[in-house]
């Protein structure tokens, strides 16, 4: 119980202290609109000279660009922490009896809560640009991208507490980041790749994750695909959320 | 009963392949309500104590009971019972300062009504009334230090842990500070137990003081108590007649160290115990006829003290042997001024 209210009173603080910044607002508002405006109409139509009708292209661009912003939304995360510890922030917390576990969770949640509220907007965005899309697959697919985010987040922090310099982190996060999100698809669809390719993106994780969402998207939400997409969703967050526990409770972290 | 009793703390930490000793043996009494002054030159141990004090860090080996819990098996109960006060604060500039203390207190498991009363309460308590709805980012260096203070003792802890309260505050704010500190022991009855590399305010504030250096607790006493024993007072004379014969005269006093005489033809005086002593060497003075023309007495200032017990100033020069910073662990923050 207590665990619960310190979480709800570490998000609390990460919440207001967001929110009263208006530039936080505004970027994260207006990245998922520029991802649509600025991309969309681009990727719909190279898809549709491929034969592929307009609506399906929506439905393969959407969830793409849904896993795109939950990584680098969450990956990131990381670099507010390094400033919170260098202010002494996380070791003023950390001398009071709080949850080592609710000073994490309960600021990983409000970037989790950012990426709904983002989600949210691009969907209904989409919509007069011409998405169509399954209710329920859609909210199966935001289901996904909260795990992802949940996870990913907490990989951030755990792996900033642990190199403790923006300089090291940036470099690690998008030499990791880069190679996992064109593999994904999210970009084009790998169904486009040459078989190698096609191949080398199966060994990994977020090209399950899109693929599944696009299915779910296009509406077949009890389907293998998307069953085994929240499945790997729901691992990889429970694993990462785990690691970045770990990390927390260890001493002098 | 002591509030705070630790026996043969040590810390090591691994720089690479080395392994350095942080904190080799440190044994503290505190009693309750006293104000303990911490003092070392940088890297000499202070920090890294007082996080083990405070629960930040595990010691190595040794044990410690503070305010009546374990260290060790019940540090939940050790964070319940003490306030901490880092070096840097710890407040995020962009949150409110009534937010900031509203949300300690209710980390302290204070709730929502009680912790709003006590946030009112401390507002005032630390002349800060009327910044509640505040940045703490707009705050000046004072009130700032004021805040943190105050975060420390939304829970009204048994005892409190000042890291360097004063470091980089101009001098009136220090001092306003130090009324504080007092206050909180004089009204409160609240233990202090603060580090500080500055002499006078330990002098100014502490009724005790710890001085560590390489890991090691090497003077314990009071302010004046050891500077009696550490460093001598200086008595200058101007006598009127032979400064050598005059010399000769006091060197065989009880209680005078050593007598020398000036270039400029004075007398000076070593002396264990610089009010008593003065008046003997008048008196012998008088006794043989010289006259005496001007007397000056200096009082040793714990910068003495500490060259005499470390062989290095406090403030060193950082040339100056320290050990090499550990990697696994930040010793000190990098300041962000």
């Amino acid at each position: 119980m207590s665990l619960l209210v310190d979480i709800l009173l570490v998000f609390q603080r990460h919440a207001r202290i967001s929110l009263r910044n208006p530039l936080w607002i505004i970027i994260g508002l207006s990245q998922p609109v520029a991802f649509l405006v600025l991309y969309g109409p681009l990727m719909t139509s190279t898809l549709s000279t491929t034969g592929v009708p307009a609506e399906r292209a929506w439905q393969t661009y959407v969830p793409g660009v849904l896993v795109q912003l939950s990584l680098f939304g969450s990956a990131f995360v990381g670099f507010g922490v390094i400033a919170e510890w260098r202010g002494g922030v996380i070791e003023r917390l950390r001398v009071t009896p709080v949850s080592r576990v609710a000073l994490l969770l309960g600021r990983v949640l409000r970037d989790v809560a950012l990426l709904v509220v983002q989600a949210g907007l691009l969907i209904v965005v989409a919509l007069p640009l011409g998405l169509r899309a399954s209710v329920p697959g859609v909210l199966a697919a935001l289901g996904v991208v909260m795990l992802l985010s949940l996870g990913l987040a907490c990989l951030s922090c755990a792996l900033a507490l642990t190199l403790k310099s923006e300089d090291t982190l940036g470099p690690t996060l998008n030499t990791a980041l880069m190679p996992l999100l064109l593999l994904s698809g999210v970009l084009l669809p790998m169904s486009f790749a040459p078989r190698w390719l096609d191949m080398v993106s199966r060994l990994t994780p977020f090209r399950y994750i899109v693929d599944g969402m696009r299915s779910a998207f296009q509406g077949d939400v009890f389907s293998t695909t998307v069953l085994s997409t929240v499945l790997i969703a729901f691992l990889l967050s429970v694993l990462s959320v785990l690691l970045g526990v770990r990390t927390y409770l260890r001493q002098s972290a | 009963m002591s509030i705070i009793e630790a026996n043969g703390l040590t810390r090591t930490f691994r720089a690479g392949r080395q392994t350095v000793a942080a904190v080799r043996g440190v044994d503290v009494r505190v009693q309750p309500g006293e104000i303990v002054g911490f003092l070392g030159p940088n890297g000499a141990g202070k920090t890294t104590t007082l996080r083990m004090l405070t629960t930040l860090l595990q010691p190595t080996s040794g044990t410690a009971r503070i305010a009546g819990a374990d260290l060790r098996t019940e540090p939940r109960e050790v964070r319940r019972r003490i306030g901490y006060v880092a070096q840097y604060g710890g407040t995020d500039p962009n949150a409110l300062v009534e937010e900031e203390l509203f949300l300690q207190a209710r980390l302290y498991r204070i709730g929502a009504g009680p912790a709003r009363r006590r946030v009112a309460t401390l507002l005032t308590q630390l002349d800060l009334d009327g910044l509640g709805t505040r940045p703490v980012g707009s705050l000046s260096g004072g009130q700032r230090r004021r805040l943190d203070i105050a975060l420390g003792l939304v829970h009204e802890p048994q005892i409190v842990f000042l890291d360097e309260p004063t470091a980089g505050l101009d001098p009136h704010s220090r001092n306003n500070l130090w009324e504080h500190i007092r206050r909180l022991r004089d009204e409160n009855g609240t233990t202090v137990f603060l580090t500080t590399h500055y002499l006078d305010e330990a002098d100014a504030l502490c009724d005790r003081i710890l001085v560590i250096d390489h890991g090691r607790i090497v003077a314990e006493d009071t302010p004046a108590n050891l500077k009696r024993q550490l460093a001598a007072d200086v008595l200058t004379v101007d006598v009127a007649g032979d400064p050598d014969a005059a010399r000769r005269l006091l060197a065989g006093l009880p209680g005078v160290r050593q007598a020398a005489v000036t270039a400029a033809g004075g007398l000076q005086v070593t002396l264990a115990d610089g009010e008593q002593g003065i008046i003997d060497v008048i008196t012998t003075l008088a006794g043989a006829g010289f006259g005496v023309r001007a007397l000056q007495l200096a009082r040793p200032s714990l910068d003495d003290v500490f060259l005499t017990l470390t062989g290095r100033g406090l403030r060193d020069d950082p040339n100056g042997p320290t050990p090499p910073t550990p990697t696994t662990e930040r010793a000190e923050h990098v300041p962000a001024r």
